[in-house]
């Protein structure tokens, strides 16, 4: 169709989410129900062993068997679909509202790859010669990765961002004690506009965290950094562009400066999906990169993971790697645990393969021109809502003022909350009732009252419209009627939440057992 | 062949040209291009990325796919006694159906209303894990046990304010070393021996190296080696008596049989949920748990999310939010505990899938099962000359170590001849554990048939008379 299409966005005035009121799963429970029979043992091996927990010291033998709820399959069954229907993915609203997280579109076909008996059905300790499929993805993916970045080699070992900045800290670690310089090295270098675990990641380590901040164009100034710097400094760890979508122009002349000092540059590419094919972390000088595969390359979230990483090293660093990578000699692939100053394991096994093949596909799908192209899209998605959200009563972008951002932008309701008293978790709330997800961001709130929009490539100009349409709706509502946001939502699957036993050791209920113990008098009949 | 047009992609919608131009309108730039500003031109990626050309076609995409990994054998294809911490059990048919559903496969990190499903699922994970290890707090879960141990002796450090753990030298070796990573160099690792009849703790060792500077001391029941630790009560009154914690890892699929830790004195109680309802994929879907009493002095140590339930504005709803959130390195950065972050929430969720529908019953059933085929396994391998099964003079759940030592055949040699019967072997241990010489660890749940166990007994009677092959 080459003709302009016609069809327009339109607010979802009438949007209800599913809610089915359904019970916590222990007030299921009837006696002797059974979800599901397990095999008996053959008479064979009854015979020969009898009933196998006499061979248990009866210390050991359980006697009280584990208070479990005892429900049918199909009510089982039942009780997670309706839980299901209860959540918002991506597959279901238009997720842009949770910026730094890169909801975008997870392809179908690549849930259906990673699901086969080939990914699911294969045992990490089996013999390489009957892993070759699998060793051969892995072994491309970082071949792909390398391309990407520009790093010398990848291991795929990380389980999520967090833990890539784990490594990332423990590879710097290793580094300087390999150079007799660990002890005195004892400082990590991040800013406020980086992940939370690129500074509480590196505290685990041991090292003291400096966190600095942006200036009026929401940047870290050099001279900043040039304070922070000394023979102390182990590493810079930053995102760029940070979580305001701001490029930081200066990134080369920061690892330049790091480097003289003695320190190495880690490289948090969370926010990559706006820069693929366009700028590389090694022309930047960085000695150490990660991707998030779930976020840039696809893989679904899966209510908070399976996540993946892949953490990307130059020459310097690979003898420092954890083990094992995976090799190919032209003709077969192995794993080599022979890496000469590795930190070690940093996970069972070899990655989150399931992800690794999700992301494998999804490179495979696009190629080059195709990332290049998501990458585009992306940017221009985002400086498209920048453009319409400016406009919105009570809402800005804060720093870089006139300039264009890169794949996400993180603006604030400063203003709608001066002017109406409703605070970006009304807006989140009152949004919920249209059918949207909006987060507010990161702690701390250096931008006061902020949300994060990040709408990569996935989504079309009509639903980036629709998307506009619910927070013009929110912030008009604001204005006329604020107690109709602030007591939102309504049409929810729940109401407003009462967070007051949450903080309180008395009261908290973490388990339904700890519940019936302290808030019984509450529960339901 | 012509080309495809531009680059208009089922992916990104707005890859066609008059959309572009469009919002390139209403943005007032004319190239997307002039997007980038800010990048300097020297940041600038100059070529094109050299990667393989794009497989538009959904289906050339699933052919190229396909091809690589049907180089793969499966434990489907072959009889597979592998364990060794990813564990082949029965999955309900459930589990997959749930933890596929796109409304849990793709949502995140939504609000505790429009993911109320969420909150609950994983609540619900969190109190039917606890009732399984019996104690009052269960976590969303992290990555995998690695990181559950690593950061219970993480927590153990914070809550005695100590900075040196003990470790029975037992542990899976690759445990062992991500605990060493994860340490270092904040808390020292020290290892303690292990009985080489039982393979239990060493207690005489064990009262060497404890004392006032030890913040936790760890093992593991059912240990990595198959054996069950029948001294749980004398380590952790040797822990507390010095004001140490007790931290055990646990396989929760023994505990419809096997007491749990929390009633043989530990405090933490941590392990891996791949077994309840995760297939295996190739070691890469693992879920690691952290359970606790209810104390406030354990609860504001987790880094994880701890999900707890509420009230909300309306008599009789459940409301669910984030309990002691400014614990969380979310809420205030390397002020918190450890770091928190995309994990494995998923497979917690498949998990309370698999514990719903198993019941008190059907753990127990499943336990009984796993002793009785283990056992019978045991029983026929040793009615090989010169194999002995198990090496401990122990109880055993699952695993254990099959001894080849007096067959003067390496475990490595062995297993190449059962790969050509079909058969994977169970894993050498030859290397990680020296000491033990040829021994190979093997693991037999409900999935194994008698017939299967028959013909690995078979296979191996026939590898070891036949060393040509």
């Amino acid at each position: 169709m080459t003709e302009e299409s016609k069809k327009k966005y339109r607010l979802r005035e009438n949007f209800h989410q599913a809610k089915w009121d359904e019970p916590i799963i222990f007030e299921l429970h009837t006696p002797g129900e059974r979800g599901i029979l397990v095999p008996e043992a053959e008479s064979g091996v009854v015979e020969a062993i009898g009933d196998g927990l006499s061979a248990l010291p009866e210390n050991m033998l359980r006697k009280q068997g584990p208070a479990l709820p005892e429900v049918s399959q199909m009510r089982v069954l039942k009780h997670y679909l309706r839980l299901s229907q209860q959540c918002l993915g991506a597959d279901f609203n238009i997720d842009i509202g949770q910026g730094t997280c890169t909801m975008k579109y997870s392809p179908k076909i690549n849930k259906m790859l990673a699901g086969s008996s080939k990914v699911t059905e294969v045992h990490p300790w089996q013999d390489e010669s009957t892993v070759q499929g699998a060793l051969e993805i892995m072994y491309k993916l970082d071949m792909f990765l390398r391309e990407i970045s520009g790093m010398s080699r990848f291991s795929l070992q990380p389980s999520s961002g967090s833990a890539a900045i784990f490594i990332m800290a423990s590879m710097v670690h290793a580094f300087h004690t390999f150079h007799g310089e660990a002890e005195k090295r004892d400082e990590i270098i991040t800013t406020i506009f980086s992940h939370p675990s690129d500074a509480a990641a590196a505290a685990v380590k041991g090292y003291k965290i400096i966190t600095l901040y942006h200036d009026e164009d929401g940047l870290v100034s050099v001279d900043a950094l040039k304070e922070a710097i000394s023979d102390r400094t182990a590493a810079l760890f930053i995102t760029n562009p940070e979580d305001t979508g701001i490029f930081n122009p200066n990134i080369a002349e920061f690892t330049h400066l790091v480097h003289e000092a003695g320190g190495l540059c880690g490289y948090d590419q969370a926010n990559a999906n706006g820069i693929l094919g366009i700028t590389r972390a090694k022309e930047a000088g960085f000695d150490l990169c990660f991707f998030n595969l779930h976020k840039t390359f696809s893989a679904p979230h899966g209510c908070g993971g399976p996540a993946a990483g892949a953490l990307g090293v130059t020459e310097d660093l690979i003898d420092f790697l954890p083990v094992p990578v995976v090799d190919f000699d032209g003709e077969k692939y192995s794993l080599n645990y022979g890496i000469p100053h590795t930190i070690g394991k940093t996970r069972g096994f070899y990655g989150v393969f399931p992800v690794i093949v999700k992301a494998y596909a999804w490179i495979m799908s696009l190629g080059g021109a195709g990332l290049k192209a998501a990458a585009q899209v992306a940017v221009l998605n985002n400086n498209y809502l920048l453009e319409n959200i400016k406009k919105i009563r009570g809402a800005a972008s804060p720093f870089a003022a006139g300039k264009h951002r890169i794949e996400q932008v993180r603006y604030t309701w400063e203003q709608l909350t001066q002017d109406t008293g409703v605070t970006t978790e009304d807006v989140t709330c009152r949004m919920a009732d249209f059918g949207f997800h909006l987060w507010s961001s990161h702690h701390p709130f250096v931008v006061p009252q902020p949300f994060t929009i990040e709408p990569t490539e996935s989504y079309s100009k009509d639903e980036l419209d629709e998307y506009l349409e619910g927070l013009r709706k929110v912030v008009e509502e604001a204005y006329e009627d604020p107690e109709r946001v602030k007591n939102a939502p309504y049409n929810s699957v729940v109401h407003k939440i009462d967070h007051s036993t949450l903080d309180d050791p008395e009261k908290w209920a973490i388990t339904w057992r700890a519940y019936l113990k302290k808030q019984g008098e509450n529960k339901k009949e | 062949m012509k080309k495809r047009y531009a680059f208009t992609h089922p992916y990104i919608p707005n890859s066609l040209p008059e959309v572009q131009a469009k919002m390139l309108e209403e943005i007032g730039v004319k190239h997307i291009e002039d997007l980038y500003e800010d990048i300097p031109e020297h940041l600038r990626f100059k070529r094109e990325l050299n990667l393989p050309e794009g497989l538009l076609s959904e289906h050339a995409l699933k052919q190229h796919v396909e091809k690589i990994l049907s180089r793969n054998k499966t434990c489907q294809e072959y009889i597979s006694f592998l364990g060794g911490s990813c564990w082949p059990h029965y999955i309900p048919a459930i589990c997959d159906e749930i933890n596929q559903r796109s409304e849990f496969l793709t949502a995140y990190a939504g609000e505790p209303y429009e993911d109320h499903g969420r909150f609950q699922a994983l609540f619900e994970y969190e109190s039917l894990m606890a009732e399984l290890v019996d104690m009052d707090v269960v976590n969303v879960p992290t990555y995998d046990w690695c990181q559950a141990v690593s950061t219970s002796l993480r927590m153990a450090e914070r809550i005695t304010q100590r900075g040196e753990v003990l470790a029975v030298d037992t542990i899976a070796p690759d445990r062992l070393s991500a605990i060493r990573n994860y340490c270092k160099p904040v808390v020292k690792v020290t290892l303690i021996k292990h009985c080489s009849e039982t393979g239990w703790v060493d207690l005489n060792d064990l009262k060497t190296k404890i004392s006032k500077n030890i913040a936790g001391i760890y093992f593991e029941n059912p240990s990595f080696l198959g054996f069950i630790e029948s001294q749980g009560r004398i380590i952790s009154d040797i822990a507390h008596e010095y004001g140490a914690l007790c931290i055990v890892g646990v396989d929760p699929i023994s505990l419809g049989v096997l007491v749990p830790p929390s009633h043989y004195g530990a405090d933490i109680v941590c392990g891996d949920v791949q077994p309840l309802g995760v297939h295996m994929n190739y070691g890469g879907a693992l879920g690691g748990f952290i359970a606790t009493r209810d104390e406030e002095r354990f609860v504001m140590e987790y880094p994880s999310r701890l999900f707890g339930i509420t009230k909300t504005s309306v008599e009789g709803e459940y409301g669910f939010g984030d309990v002691a959130y400014d614990r969380t390195s979310f809420g205030v950065r390397e002020r918190g505990k450890e770091f928190v972050g995309t994990a494995a929430a998923l497979w917690g969720i498949t998990a309370g899938v698999f514990l719903s529908l198993m019941g008190p019953e059907g753990m127990k059933d499943l336990g009984q099962h796993i002793l009785q085929k283990s056992q019978y396994a045991m029983k026929r391998l040793s009615e090989i000359e010169g194999v002995k099964a198990p090496r401990f003079a122990s109880a055993h759940f699952k695993e254990f170590l099959v001894d080849f030592n007096d067959t003067k055949t390496t475990v490595s040699q062995i297993n190449r001849s059962l790969l050509k019967r079909g058969i994977f072997g169970g894993k050498d241990l030859s290397s990680e554990f020296p000491e033990l010489g040829q021994c190979a660890l093997y693991c037999v749940t409900e999935i194994h048939s008698k017939e299967e166990i028959d013909s690995l007994v078979d296979a191996l009677a026939d590898c070891l008379s036949s060393k040509d092959d």
